[in-house]
């Protein structure tokens, strides 16, 4: 009965559609499909570009789709080797730094979540603060190299990415949403601390961890930044986006340094190379990224209400 | 009863009976004190001539001089200007946007185009900066760039973006918007479908029409949320977006004039001039101004919507 009640207002509404209606959904249709164009066409020429001739992009400019195709670049990247090696240092960066920066904010986020936790205000505070308060990048950068001695080590890229007290807040606002009842339950039955966390609430966290997980992983395959401060050209192998920055600013530098000179520059794809390496860097972030899309929706809708 | 019973313990007593759960915060608090209290003590560099050999505690004090050259040459005027004007262009602008755009999907009726067309706007939230500040090369740069390829296309002269200063705020801001709207119309699209569906039944069925339902009902209901968005978002107005304008504009002198914020002059203060009083003073008055803008704003925010305070 209420069904039927539902589909005759359906209806209903469906007759009424009025011009209006019309207008707004055609011009709906038509702005979102230009703005998804618009979100899309820059990676369609990054790729036509990394299979076009080097002559051609010097002739007539990257082009929307490749006229002819070669795989000339990608093997002058495959040929140059050295992208493999960033590949395997960023993903066992973003495996170690996303698995123990989880369980960091985790315990954490419970510990922080519990009621009758006395500190855990004061907490709270002290983490929070970090937001509010820095010292700003100078005092930060002479920190992290002199007393630490940090400068060409990959603690330095590994570290600071690992948690921020957004991603804390975030994980207090998921658990917030466990009964406390479980915690409770898990104490009648005599469970310490730790074990009522790991057993009881962790597997109801799951959400959570796949939330957080992405946006540190996120994090850590896209770094760049904690590199160029810390890394200098003694270390070989670098993270995968900084190695793409600075094949994009070196192939700029060498086109600097030796015009004139004997190279011939129009002899090196330096376009086509330059997106190779764009592709291949972003290529698997890309692909995954449709599969745990939800999960970031859900951490945005969730953290953009603070607790 | 509980809680009388905890009044009534020391704070010792305290501390060994909730012994487990602070050690499950103790990592946390030591990740947070090595990176960011630790450094809190080096603000003294901004007070001193650095020298490397003395250290920054070694080096000769000069109170406030650092502050008195960047405030009288006008540097850090300007680098405040730029920073503003280009975070309130991306706050309104990118808020704009983002309403305008979840409105239009939630009008949409195949869930299908829904789907497709927020995964495609969501696609370039994804990427580095450094891809970022590629893909934007790509585009504009002089020799090979896909705009110049058209422009040359239809008998229009050639477009050098990357020597013309006064173009980069309107690029730069629609950069941004390129970049974050997919994100940010997750919030207010979320919003919109916590609407209650009954009062938009009863909206169609007295005969309201699609522009008088997103006037009356939709917009209104998104008040609160947008007026949050926006508060929170200017308490962090002093805040630079550092990648994209180190990615995009990066060391181009050229440009320095309309692109110049307050992060990218530090960076290249520390990195390149190795300058730590300047970078650091620049740093600090940053750090301060952010600071009491943020207070400013929480109280505000704590008189309109106090459960959304964050403090």
């Amino acid at each position: 009965m209420a069904n039927k009640n539902m589909d005759l207002m359906d209806s209903g509404a469906k007759v009424k559609l009025g011009t209006s209606d019309k207008i707004i959904r055609g011009f709906g249709y038509a702005f979102i499909t230009f703005y998804a164009i618009c979100c899309i066409i820059p990676f369609v020429i990054i790729v036509s570009t990394s299979f076009t001739n080097e002559v051609t992009i010097r002739a007539e400019g990257v082009q929307l789709l490749p006229k002819d195709i070669t795989l000339e670049a990608y093997a002058m990247v495959a040929k140059g080797g050295g992208i493999w090696w960033s590949y395997l240092l960023t993903i066992v960066l973003t495996v170690v730094g996303t698995f123990v920066g989880l369980s960091i904010i985790s315990m954490t986020g419970y510990a922080l979540q519990r009621k009758d936790f006395p500190f855990r205000n004061g907490i709270s505070f002290y983490i929070y603060f970090t937001s509010l308060f820095s010292a700003g990048l100078a005092p930060y950068y002479l920190l992290m190299t002199q007393t630490y001695h940090l400068q060409d080590s990959y603690f330095a890229v590994l570290l600071p990415l690992m948690m921020s007290s957004w991603l804390i807040i975030l994980m207090k606002n998921f658990v917030k949403a466990i009964p406390h009842e479980i915690t409770e339950s898990g104490k009648i039955d005599g469970a310490g601390d730790m074990r009522i966390f790991i057993s009881l609430i962790l597997p109801m966290l799951k959400p959570a961890l796949a939330t957080i997980g992405l946006f540190l992983a996120l994090g850590y395959w896209n770094e760049w930044y904690q590199s160029s401060l810390f890394l200098s050209s003694k270390v070989a192998v670098k993270p995968l986006q900084y190695t793409l920055y600075e094949v994009v600013n070196k192939v700029d530098a060498l086109k600097n340094s030796v015009a004139g000179q004997f190279v011939d520059l129009s002899e090196i794809p330096q376009e086509s190379v330059k997106m190779a390496n764009a592709v291949l860097a972003t290529g698997p972030i890309v692909m995954l990224y449709p599969f745990v899309q939800k999960y970031f929706i859900s951490g945005i809708t969730v953290g953009a209400v603070k607790g | 009863m509980k809680k009388k019973k905890n009044g009534e313990m020391t704070f010792i007593q305290k501390v060994i009976k909730y012994r487990t759960l602070l050690l499950m915060c103790l990592p946390a608090i030591v990740f947070f004190f090595m990176f960011n209290y630790m450094p809190l003590p080096g603000i003294w560099v901004a007070f001193v001539k650095y020298n490397y050999r003395n250290g920054i505690f070694g080096s000769k004090f000069v109170g406030l001089q650092n502050f008195e050259f960047l405030a009288t040459s006008g540097k850090l005027l300007s680098l405040t200007k730029n920073t503003i004007l280009y975070n309130l262009a991306f706050i309104l602008l990118g808020n704009l946007l983002a309403v305008f755009v979840a409105i239009l999907l939630n009008e949409m009726q195949s869930r299908m185009f829904k789907k497709v067309s927020q995964t495609i706007m969501f696609l370039p939230y994804f990427i580095s900066q450094v891809l970022v500040g590629i893909l934007v090369f790509n585009l504009l740069n002089y020799d090979t760039g896909f705009v110049n390829g058209i422009l040359t296309k239809i008998g229009v002269e050639r477009w050098q973006p990357y020597s013309d200063p006064g173009v980069w705020p309107v690029l730069l801001v629609i950069i941004y918007l390129w970049q974050q709207t997919g994100y940010n119309s997750v919030v207010y699209f979320a919003s919109i479908m916590g609407i209650d569906g009954e009062m938009m039944e009863a909206a169609k069925v007295d005969g309201a029409n699609g522009f008088q339902r997103i006037r009356y009902i939709i917009l209104p209901s998104l008040k609160p949320t947008i007026v949050i968005l926006l508060l929170f978002a200017l308490g962090g107005i002093v805040k630079g977006n550092f990648g994209l304008f180190y990615n995009i504009v990066g060391t181009n002198p050229i440009l320095y004039e309309t692109t110049d914020i307050i992060e990218t002059y530090v960076y290249r203060a520390t990195m390149t001039d190795f300058n730590f009083a300047t970078a650091s003073a620049v740093g600090l008055y940053q750090s301060i101004v952010g600071f009491v803008i943020v207070v400013t704003v929480n109280y505000i925010v704590k008189k309109i919507e106090p459960e959304y305070s964050l403090f």
